[in-house]
């Protein structure tokens, strides 16, 4: 790539521009390096208009049922921590994608892939757990795989599961759905999930109590669209954090998404990890909380119902809609200023200092 | 959250900004030294609130943007070679060398391993005593008694082992620089609150009287920043020009003692060559010759290993205060975060990632994407 001094006389930077000859950390971020992975390499070969939806699920009509379908990788490190394990996560994530796109999830598969000298201990233990979270969840496992790697060759254990749901006739969802005036609510805190797992890391080890959020939402979204219709999408706010999935909504449908700092729960524990290591809450995962664009009017009983769940107890209205700045998630800070949300390009780093 | 809250008060800023604005008459030019100063200015917004004559421009204070092109360069050929594991703070990794930056040297098999303090890699050496483990140590004074601490305990437990790439630089010599500058239009200073919890505030002083500049030490909160501010436009328009401490609940005016010790036993000072901006006297930091056996610049053998700097950039400009990001025509147009230009793209706290990160919508003409 020819230098900047090329083009501007008397500007010369001091950085060449690096080949991405190579698939990067950043690339499994969830932010932007995901982004144009996923539009310079996948989309341009796979391309479909199911696949172009950039939904969690696709949603297909099958002989008059409209089916929902997902799958979902899981490569946690520690696979068991506060709150969950790599099992309980395996199910509720697939669970939720089908969720967030309003289906009732139905089945489930479930791949393993398993590095030799796993302990037999681990997957059993993986195993009952991934029992106990599909029977909570109401989903049935229907099919699976095991397939085992040599020692080096992978990490322990990594899980997949895809998941079939069925999407009710009048429930339309989509991240294309969202237009000015909406509101942005968010059914609890954010972080708790990605600082539970950070907590538990070599070299960081830190007690905060916290647990992660991991937790089938489908009941919830259940409540809600008995509540009101006038649902325009869900996410959940997962990898790359509430800033990823508000940016994904606010470039798929055209508009600005405007959020209040002060309204946006975090708990002391995840404030004061974050403050220390420089991170930002606004772009840790989360595996138990969702996002719901909602018309306006609808915002209230939507609140109501959300509150009457116990995974929506905390929820808030954080946001609205806007024409302006299309694509861009900004935000009023405490201070009453305002600034940018913008996608990470990869993972965020801990500073220097 | 208690000690956070209230230093992010909206009420309190605004009754600061507008007692700036009452004492400033005239239009004054400050300089907030640290990257992490920049960050909260940026994040926060805090330009929207200052009154319109007060023009922050931003500091060199940001350790990754200032690393040269050839520690880099160095970091990457030992992270290349087969048997050592390289290990280093996490921003480091995306900083690009001359060809390559280190997480690509990770994706194609270079062992690096991101820590988040050296006695974590410490803990790597005693794992793999038959591998070299070097610390890449980067950062002013305040990450520099942590890592004269790794040193000093790798010598006396015998870790022959390890060893650290160090290049430390030092925030008095780089202010001397920029107030020495014919160019320079700097009129006020928010000094480095870590750097002086550390070394404290004595060596300010001299630069105060000799260049008639105010110094106000101060914190990275809001608050902190606009208080600074205050005492500044005080001191400007009193005509006086001292160095004061508006982070009190950190700094001392003599630091701390223990850390400097330890500094003095393991680091000598050293002309050092910061990105952008040149070599600058007395700027760096290096390992005395009694740590030689831990100095990775003497084990792996870099001599004739040189790497030039381009004399003329925009980036060295943004680095002394001369230039804003917006100032660039590539700003947010083809130099972005993943595709940066300019190590000040690439550290969230250099000024031009700060100002694409939170604030370009606030900037006509700047790109959305």
């Amino acid at each position: 790539m020819a230098p900047a001094a090329k083009m501007q006389p008397g500007l010369a930077c001091p950085v060449p521009i690096p080949a991405r000859d190579f698939v990067v950390l950043g690339h499994g971020s969830g932010g932007r390096m995901s982004a144009d992975l996923l539009r310079n390499l996948i989309l341009p070969a796979l391309q479909n208009p199911v696949l172009a939806q950039l939904n969690d699920q696709a949603v297909v009509e099958v002989k008059g049922s409209r089916l929902a379908f997902t799958t979902d990788s899981f490569v946690v490190k520690p696979l068991f921590f506060p709150g969950g394990d790599i099992g309980s996560l395996a199910v509720n994530g697939t669970v939720n994608d089908l969720a967030m796109g309003g289906a009732v999830p139905l089945f489930l598969s479930l791949a393993f892939i398993l590095e030799e000298g796993l302990p037999m201990e681990v997957l059993r233990r993986v195993v009952e757990s991934i029992q106990r979270a599909a029977a909570q969840a109401g989903v049935v496992v229907v099919t699976g795989d095991t397939k085992v790697v040599e020692k080096g060759s992978g990490d322990g254990l990594f899980v997949n599961t895809s998941g079939i749901g069925l999407v009710p006739a009048d429930v339309r969802l989509s991240a294309d759905q969202a237009r000015p005036g909406d509101r942005v609510l968010l059914s609890g805190s954010i972080g708790d999930h990605g600082i539970t797992i950070l907590s538990q890391r070599e070299g960081l080890a830190f007690d905060t109590g916290l647990q992660s959020d991991t937790a089938a939402l489908h009941t919830l979204v259940a409540d809600m669209l008995g509540a009101s219709q006038a649902i325009r999408c869900l996410r959940d706010p997962t990898r790359g954090g509430l800033s990823s999935a508000l940016n994904e909504i606010a470039e798929r449908s055209g508009v600005g998404i405007e959020l209040q700092e002060s309204a946006i729960p975090v708990r002391e524990e995840v404030q004061g990890a974050c403050e220390m290591l420089g991170l930002d809450p606004l772009y840790v995962a989360n595996e138990g909380k969702l996002i719901a664009i909602v018309d306006p009017a609808a915002a209230e009983p939507l609140l109501d119902a959300m509150r009457r769940h116990p995974l929506g107890r905390e929820a808030r209205m954080i946001g609205t809609v806007g024409g302006a700045r299309p694509g861009m998630v900004t935000m009023r800070t405490r201070l009453g200023t305002s600034r940018i949300v913008d996608l990470l390009a990869g993972d965020q780093l801990p500073r220097i200092c | 959250m208690k000690y956070l809250d209230e230093y992010r008060d909206e009420r309190i800023a605004r009754n600061l900004a507008a007692e700036i604005g009452r004492r400033a008459r005239r239009p004054w030019t400050l300089m907030e030294i640290c990257g992490g100063q920049t960050h909260t200015l940026m994040r926060f917004g805090i330009d929207e609130v200052l009154p319109p004559g007060i023009e922050m421009v931003h500091g060199p204070g940001c350790p990754v943007c200032v690393t040269s092109l050839e520690t880099i360069d160095k970091a990457i050929a030992i992270a290349s070679r087969p048997a050592a594991i390289l290990v280093s703070y996490g921003d480091m990794l995306r900083v690009p060398g001359s060809r390559t930056d280190l997480f690509h040297v990770k994706a194609s098999g270079g062992d690096v391993r991101v820590v988040y303090s050296p006695v974590e890699a410490l803990k790597v050496a005693r794992a793999h005593p038959n591998r070299p483990v070097v610390f890449f140590a980067v950062g002013f004074e305040t990450t520099a008694p942590a890592n004269a601490m790794a040193i000093w305990q790798a010598k006396r437990e015998g870790l022959a082992n390890f060893s650290m790439l160090a290049s430390h630089v030092l925030v008095p010599p780089a202010i001397r620089a920029l107030l020495s500058s014919p160019h320079n239009r700097v009129q006020g200073f928010i000094g480095p609150g870590h750097v002086c919890t550390v070394m404290g505030c004595r060596e300010y002083e001299q630069l105060a009287r000799e260049f008639r500049v105010p110094i106000v030490v101060g914190g990275f909160e809001p608050m902190d920043l606009l208080e600074a501010i205050l005492m500044l436009v005080t001191q400007l328009e009193q005509g006086r020009a001292e160095v004061e401490n508006q982070y009190v609940r950190s700094v001392t005016y003599e630091g701390n003692r223990l850390a400097q010790k330890v500094l003095g036993e393991v680091f000598e000072v050293c002309d050092r060559k910061w990105r952008g901006i040149g070599q600058i006297p007395a700027s760096g930091l290096s390992i005395r010759r009694e740590y030689a056996d831990f100095d990775a610049d003497t084990i792996f053998d870099f001599e004739g290993f040189t790497v030039p700097e381009p004399a003329e950039c925009i980036s060295a400009l943004v680095l002394q205060g001369r230039k804003k990001p917006t100032d660039c025509p590539v700003f947010a147009a083809r130099c972005t975060p993943e595709h940066p230009l300019g190590a000040p793209m690439v550290s969230s706290e250099g000024a031009c990632a700060a100002y694409y990160q939170y604030r370009r919508h606030m900037v006509a003409g700047a790109g959305a994407n």
